[in-house]
């Protein structure tokens, strides 16, 4: 019994730890400051916009588009480096582990209500925003100086919204009087992101989120991977019944959609699902 | 289907991720993006809580 719910206590405990990690400056909700100091240049690996007076770190999908459109350069060595290097060491395990608006999704979906499926199509959407949003807009759309504006961020992020712009706005009446059309439909999209993870589990990770899209195409060659035994499997299909990502950890452990939750592993009755940096079960399904 | 490469063969393209990856951030630091990062992080970002 301890063994199936190793998995998902470990992996709430951890989500717990990083958003208090990625938001320990809770002081600076009063009177709407935010954090200033050094550690601010490093990027978190999760989606936490730095515009939270809490956040400690950068926004990592914010930074990416910081630099890209920046005076002095178009293209963010430092930023990719870091996303490379969190994407080959985790993969989407950041998103199911670490990520504190992922955790925030998972606590909507806990609201009572009827829960439904994604549509496949929905989840090649994360990969036009991140083209078109972070990667293409800051660049090609620049101002006389050159400078380049945020666009996912501008538009789309309701991280950004949820915990930057409520507070903010809260704390400055300054900021209020500047409120238009552009927070008028940065709220709308927060609130679709809201009704949508009520009724989708992670509706926003799978279908809008930029980053989450970067992990995903590292989760083939992550360290940290899924494998399935196959002398072991017995085909029962547990694991993709519990799989709230609608994975078939069997037929695709590499899936870019697995936020390696651990779900499959925790309820397999043979233990031919395992999760780690090491392999632990062996073969690997063909 | 996936047709996973084993751990093994999967060694050698991991390795070559991690060092492309520290070659990216050691030169981005160097030539001072980490500076461009905590100018904007330490300010509102207007954009991002939707005012910009």
């Amino acid at each position: 019994m301890i063994a199936k719910i190793r998995y998902a206590v470990k992996r709430k405990l951890l989500q717990i730890i990083a958003f208090g990690c990625s938001n320990a400056h809770v002081l600076n909700f009063k009177g709407g400051k935010l954090y200033t100091g050094k550690w601010k240049q490093f990027c978190n690996p999760g989606l936490n916009c730095y515009s939270c007076p809490a956040a400690g770190f950068a926004c990592p999908i914010g930074a990416l588009q910081a630099v890209n459109g920046s005076m002095q350069f178009t293209f963010s060595f430092y930023v990719t480096g870091l996303l490379l290097a969190f994407g080959v060491l985790l993969g989407r395990a950041v998103c199911g582990w670490l990520c504190p608006f992922g955790l925030l999704q998972e606590l909507i979906h806990k609201i009572p209500s009827p829960k439904l499926h994604l549509k496949k199509g929905f989840l090649y959407l994360k990969y036009i925003i991140l083209v078109v949003f972070v990667l293409i807009l800051p660049v090609a759309v620049t101002d006389y100086m050159g400078m380049g504006k945020p666009a996912f961020c501008q538009y789309l992020c309701p991280a950004g919204t949820l915990e930057g712009g409520l507070f903010l706005l809260a704390a400055h009446e300054s900021l209020r009087k500047a409120v238009g059309a552009l927070f008028n439909l940065k709220m709308a999209i927060l609130l679709l992101t809201v009704v949508g993870c009520v009724f989708c589990y992670r509706f926003f990770c799978r279908t809008l989120c930029p980053l989450g899209a970067i992990y995903g195409l590292f989760n083939k060659i992550s360290l940290y991977h899924l494998e399935v035994d196959s002398h072991k499997c017995i085909g029962c299909g547990k694991c993709k019944e519990a799989c709230q990502m609608e994975v078939d950890p069997v037929k695709t452990p590499g899936s870019p959609e697995c936020i390696r939750c651990g779900a499959c592993a925790d309820i397999c009755p043979t233990g031919a699902v395992c999760l780690g940096f090491s392999t632990k079960c062996g073969k690997t399904l063909p | 289907m996936d047709n996973p490469m084993n751990n093994k063969g999967k060694l050698p393209i991991r390795a070559a991720c991690l060092l492309t990856a520290c070659a990216f951030i050691i030169y981005g630091f160097a030539r001072g993006e980490a500076g461009v990062v905590l100018n904007k992080a330490v300010n509102i970002c207007l954009e991002c809580i939707g005012l910009g």
